[in-house]
């Protein structure tokens, strides 16, 4: 009993309970379709919320690594017949490499200089898949393969369904894991102090380094997963758009709130797809929350909700 | 074999010397207190000897070892550690989280096990809040371990910081005013905490202004001016050192003075 | 020789836009420590405002006037609505109010005006100037002069009037200059009034060159802080010199290597800074105080 009062037990329960009963509450495809994109977003904004709401590191630029993971599962097998799940993996780890590389300088700034180097990284990044035609098909984007798992060719709302749900699951209990360990509270210790953090014997470049390696391949596999899925991918994945907006998920939802950060994906993924009014309102409405949440909301969706609930009952 | 020795060293800010040509040496065991006026470098110099500065001239040994231009997590691991003047909590973590933070190096730190949470780390992480418990215990704040440091008051706060640096098992600790702005009750705790301290052959090296606190439980006083070395020696010798009372002290020290030894 | 002129020309044009988008953040950062991105959106708003109310028939210069006037209002109201609001926020969490305020901005502009590229006309015809071999637009003469208007009016008001002063005063040191009773909230309002007509001038004035739309903000900022941090945060004659830098290295990189790279040249001038020179070229050391 006590394990379930535990936000790691009894969170991963819910979530995979959730997981498990929604395919039956879902009436058509589009519904699955729009709780799939839920799923590939919340992928990123776990590994996201690693880095910014457990080290309070910012990043302006994760779309990059996302559109990194994507395109190396479009171009990949289509340029170089390497098969898609073997791309995925190597877009992983290719992203983990370049994520230590840039990550080493960038890392030793702190708050507006930190912002400004990953935004232009993000950029960068969306330039090169931009200007690169002949390998990335420039603006106007490309196809991407079926994903195939032994043979098996995967399609399909439902099977894309199980196979977000799991990479969703076993990314937040990942998650979980590394910030009830070591790492995990020399992470949220240097959040708070750097200088007693080292004193405590915390290399902090080394570990700011370690989380924004894990979030960078987070946002790689989720956006390898975007592109099988959709089947279709323009450098846009990458664009500072799709960089604020996956902060702001981590912000609506909480920072240093795993299941927040879920939930903020969840709230800004399906809005704009229910509300269709909303969509001419949509950048603005982004911009919005971001102030609001920041002024109004400091600790994001779920945390005041779980505060209030508290006050409630005492 | 000498613990620490700091040779002619200085650094200086724009242009100011805030210490100039320090050379001391602190012996094993014991409490040794710095002190002197504000201003006076103490605070740099621990910032000098733990890492967090670095020397423009001279040398810094810790056990015969050059440490100059080390960073603060090698020198921990080496045995040095520190509290803060103005704290440095980790706020947003509970208490036990925090002395938690100060088992680090003595924790293994294979990031691979820590995703997967092999059975390894779970037993690592009972061990370390089993420690950490202990401390809290040891600096009287058992009750408190799963409250958030946010909600901890002030003095609870300072004995926490002395926990979180205990974790780390340093040979040598250095407190930074570890009873500036507590009540006369709570200092009287953390100079029984102190002489505890050193009683496990922890080498305590102090900087404080209160007067009645350092003359108590110091063993050697080094008296700093101005960045400079004014005077050094047991309590009673610095007490009755002329240059002590008269550049240092002044008329309002020696009434300190006098309140202390009687 | 004249084609370098020609990249001369125009990296200092487009340069001294980027020392007006730093001039804004210098301002800013010295009376609030606050690093304001939505500083570009000024720019667009300048700009937009200006050929929309041109083409409502306003004539020019008013139609001008006003897009300053109604873009510093909308600084203020940042200020007011939201940086006051905020008091205490940690730097990420400012952070990410103003790079809100950036999106929120765009979005309102591209409801309320459109998402095409607009121009306007040249202020004094697009006979262009032969110098050298090289063409200079008489536009881009506009826009230098601008700049220098701007460099020798604020150098005035920060020397000579007692408001300037009260605002280099709370640069200084904000708990000192709130004793000697200089009101803080009334320095930080004036400071991103006066940063985002400023903006709104470059804007108006760099629209006959480069054209402008809802998005054209987030680069501008961009290089706008590039050239802030090159020339040392906080440092008025820093943020002109980064500009014309940021500006002449970016059409250089155009003209010799590859223009479709051309916005990377700030990026990898601000890496470089980062790593090399975290304080900029004209900027003071910093300690952290324990």
């Amino acid at each position: 009993m006590a394990a379930l009062r535990q936000p790691r037990t009894g969170g991963l329960l819910v979530l995979a309970a959730i997981i498990a009963v929604l395919p039956f509450l879902l009436p058509n495809a589009y519904y699955f379709d729009v709780v799939i994109l839920v799923g590939i977003n919340a992928l990123v904004v776990v590994g996201l919320n690693l880095l910014i709401g457990y080290a309070g590191q910012i990043s302006l630029g994760h779309a990059g690594f996302f559109g990194l993971g994507a395109y190396a599962s479009a171009v990949l097998p289509a340029r170089f017949d390497i098969p898609p799940l073997a791309a995925l993996v190597l877009g992983a780890i290719g992203v983990g490499l370049l994520a230590v590389v840039i990550g080493r300088p960038i890392l030793r700034l702190k708050g507006h200089y930190l912002a400004v180097a990953t935004l232009g990284m993000g950029l960068l990044i969306f330039m090169l898949l931009s200007n690169e035609q002949d390998l990335t098909g420039g603006p106007d984007g490309m196809a991407v393969q079926r994903l195939t798992i032994l043979g098996y060719k995967l399609h399909g709302v439902h099977t894309w369904y199980w196979i977000v749900g799991g990479a969703l699951l076993t990314g937040t209990w990942l998650a979980l894991n590394l910030i009830d360990s070591p790492t995990g509270r020399a992470l949220r210790a240097l959040h708070d102090s750097e200088i007693a953090a080292q004193v405590n014997g915390v290399d902090v470049v080394r570990h700011k380094l370690t989380v924004f390696v894990i979030s960078a391949v987070f946002a790689s596999l989720a956006g390898s997963l975007s592109a099988h899925y959709s089947g279709f991918i323009t450098p846009n994945s990458a664009g500072f758009l799709h960089s604020i907006e996956l902060v702001t998920m981590v912000v609506l939802g909480g920072m240093g709130s795993t299941f927040g950060g879920i939930v903020g994906a969840a709230v800004l993924t399906a809005l704009p797809q229910f509300l269709t009014v909303f969509h001419e309102y949509e950048h603005a409405a982004l911009g919005l929350i971001m102030m609001v949440c920041m002024i109004y909301l400091r600790d994001g969706l779920l945390p005041s909700l779980r505060q209030r609930l508290h006050w409630r009952r005492s | 074999m000498t613990l620490l020795r700091v040779e002619e060293m200085s650094i200086e800010f724009g242009g100011v010397h805030a210490i100039e040509d320090l050379s001391f040496v602190i012996e094993p065991g014991a409490i040794h207190s710095i002190i002197g006026p504000n201003g006076a470098g103490k605070t740099t110099l621990f910032n000098l000897i733990t890492g967090l500065y670095r020397a423009s001239r001279g040398r810094i040994m810790f056990e015969d070892r050059d440490i100059g231009g080390q960073p603060p997590h090698r020198l921990a691991r080496l045995g040095l550690s520190r509290t803060f003047q103005n704290l440095q909590i980790f706020f947003r973590m509970t208490a036990i989280e925090n002395v938690m933070v100060g088992r680090h190096l003595h924790e293994s730190r294979n990031v691979l096990a820590h995703l997967l949470r092999l059975p390894a780390v779970v037993r690592q992480n009972q061990r370390t809040s089993a420690k950490a418990r202990e401390l809290l215990d040891f600096v009287g704040l058992a009750d408190d371990a799963d409250v958030a440091a946010g909600a901890m008051p002030y003095g609870a706060l300072k004995r926490l910081e002395i926990a979180r640096a205990l974790a780390v098992e340093p040979k040598m600790l250095l407190l930074d005013e570890p009873a500036a702005g507590c009540n006369p009750v709570e200092t009287q705790e953390i100079d029984h905490l102190i002489q505890q301290i050193a009683k496990t052959g922890v080498t305590v090296v102090l900087v404080e202004h209160d007067m009645r606190l350092v003359m108590n439980v110091s063993t050697h006083i080094l008296v700093l001016d101005a960045g400079r070395k004014l005077a050094e020696g047991s309590a009673a010798e610095v007490r009755a050192n002329p240059a002590v009372i008269a550049a240092y002290l002044g008329a309002q020290g020696q009434r300190e003075l006098a309140r202390a030894q009687g | 020789m004249s084609e370098f002129l020609q990249f001369l020309f125009s990296g200092i044009t487009i340069g001294a836009v980027y020392a007006m988008v730093a001039l804004g953040f210098t301002i800013i950062y010295s009376a609030s420590d606050v690093i304001n991105f939505a500083q570009g959106e000024f720019v667009m708003l300048g700009g937009m405002c200006t050929v929309f109310l041109a083409a409502a028939g306003v004539p020019l210069p008013i139609a001008a006037l006003l897009a300053i006037v109604i873009t510093a209002g909308v600084g203020a109201a940042l200020c007011k609505l939201a940086i006051e609001q905020a008091r205490g926020a940690s730097v990420v969490a400012l952070i990410i109010i103003t790079i809100g305020a950036s999106v929120f901005l765009r979005g309102i502009a591209q409801v309320v005006f459109d998402k095409q590229l607009h121009r306007l006309p040249a202020f004094s015809g697009e006979q262009p100037i032969l110098i050298g071999g090289a063409t200079l637009l008489p536009q881009s003469l506009w826009v230098l002069g601008g700049a220098g208007v701007i460099v020798i009016a604020l150098h005035r008001f920060f020397r000579r009037t007692l408001f300037g002063k009260a605002i280099l005063a709370a640069a200084q040191n904000r708990q000192a200059a709130r004793l000697v009773g200089i009101n803080i909230n009334l320095v930080m309002l004036s400071s991103f009034a006066l940063s985002a007509a400023i903006g709104a001038l470059a804007g108006i004035l760099v629209t006959p060159i480069t054209l402008t739309s809802y998005d054209v903000g987030t680069m501008l900022a961009l290089k706008g802080f590039a050239a802030a941090m090159l020339g040392g945060m906080g440092n008025p004659v820093g943020a002109i010199v980064g500009g014309l830098l940021v500006g002449v290295a970016e059409a250089m990189g155009a003209g010799y290597i590859s223009s479709d790279y051309k916005d990377a040249a700030a990026f990898l001038i601000i890496l470089a800074v980062l790593s090399f020179l975290p304080q900029g070229l004209l900027g003071a050391r910093i300690r952290e105080r324990v």
